[in-house]
């Protein structure tokens, strides 16, 4: 289904917004690092760099790369070893 | 724009959000059953539960022309209790022929364990039997595509199961498309932090279509907004969508999935008029 406005109408719309988001980031993880402690080894914080590293990339489909990165794994023969309780 | 609301928790919710709703568009909403915020210890606390939705809820929806529909059953979080949800499956169909009542929902996971699947499975036992319609709830978070997936898998095993009654709810980007594929329902959940923006569900319009896909608030005791689905519609309007198609995911979609349920039993509010 085509978006009804163009790209040029979808910045222009969204600049402010996407700027002001990225910023919180950035503000987030600042704040992270002023306060006392080390979080470095946390895996929280190497998959909010990796998620980083999806938004600068130039593929499409960030959202849902994003969303399976912050994801469980699925293994398709879980029911095997997960017989239902009787 | 007349819309309805296909999952929202109102026993949460004061009365004013009734009001507020209606004065919005809202015409119905469809409450599933689902975790009080505690485990209760007894089926006949479930009971009384499901007294309350089909008797108090739909009442005092009524006050403000808001048609109140519902869903049973016993939610993911407590299903790790299988001798109670157990005796709370048992006792459902005492309630299936109650007016408003839709099927058997909302089930589904919760963290992925064994005694959840179990439960869910033993959920669609009886709304297989029951020749009932289902509605599912799907894992937050990092749990959600694992869960879904499962979910998917157990749903795919049931040869009785009538995909096109089934509707797998708060699917994000990861899991709308296997939903929508393997020809379910599919709703998007408008729910601050864990779930999906309006922004974000007018893009999952855009990326898959109209077909099959409703939206929803959710609205329940938590941290939430009861009037997420006007926030939707102006999402779309903000983004150049058409009314028709607007009111296709808002109003005729979920008319068209509760009308497979035989306890729907809805007045258009073009009708109003002419009713006493």
């Amino acid at each position: 289904m085509p978006i009804p406005l163009d790209a040029p109408e979808v910045l222009d719309r969204e600049f402010l917004e996407i700027r002001a988001r990225l910023l919180q980031v950035a503000a987030s993880l600042d704040r992270i690092e002023r306060a006392e402690g080390a979080v470095d080894d946390d895996p929280r914080l190497m998959k909010i760099r990796q998620a980083l590293e999806i938004l600068a990339g130039g593929d499409e489909q960030r959202a849902e790369k994003i969303q399976l990165l912050f994801s469980r794994p699925y293994e398709a023969n879980w029911l095997a070893t997960f017989r239902p309780t009787r | 724009m007349y819309y309805i609301d296909p999952h929202i928790h109102m026993v949460s919710r004061v009365t004013d959000d009734y009001e507020t709703l209606a004065r919005m568009g809202c015409v119905a909403v469809s409450e599933p059953a689902f975790w009080a915020g505690f485990d209760r210890g007894s089926v006949d606390g479930f009971r009384d539960y499901f007294r309350q939705l089909i008797e108090f809820e739909s009442k005092r929806a009524g006050w403000y022309r808001v048609q109140h529909y519902t869903w049973l059953c016993i939610n993911a979080k407590e299903a790790e209790n299988v001798k109670l949800s157990r005796e709370v499956i048992a006792m459902i169909p005492e309630f299936l022929d109650r007016p408003g009542v839709l099927g058997i929902g909302e089930i589904g996971l919760n963290k992925n364990t064994k005694n959840e699947a179990t439960i869910f499975l033993e959920h669609l036992d009886l709304a297989a039997k029951t020749d009932e319609q289902i509605l599912i709830h799907t894992p937050h978070l990092e749990d959600k595509y694992q869960g879904t997936r499962m979910i998917l898998d157990m749903l795919g095993d049931d040869s009785r199961i009538d995909r096109s009654r089934v509707l797998v709810d708060h699917v994000e980007e990861h899991t709308i498309r296997p939903v929508l594929d393997e020809g379910y329902w599919a709703g998007m959940t408008l729910y601050p932090v864990s779930k999906c923006t309006p922004q974000r569900a007018v893009d999952m319009v855009e990326m898959y279509g109209p077909e099959r896909l409703l939206v929803n608030s959710a609205g329940d005791w938590g941290p939430s907004k009861p009037t997420a689905v006007p926030d939707f519609i102006l999402a779309m309007r903000l983004r150049g969508h058409p009314e028709s198609l607007i009111r296709r995911v808002v109003y005729e979609n979920p008319l068209k999935f509760f009308s497979q349920s035989r306890n729907f039993d809805f007045t258009p509010p073009e009708t109003y008029e002419t009713v006493s």
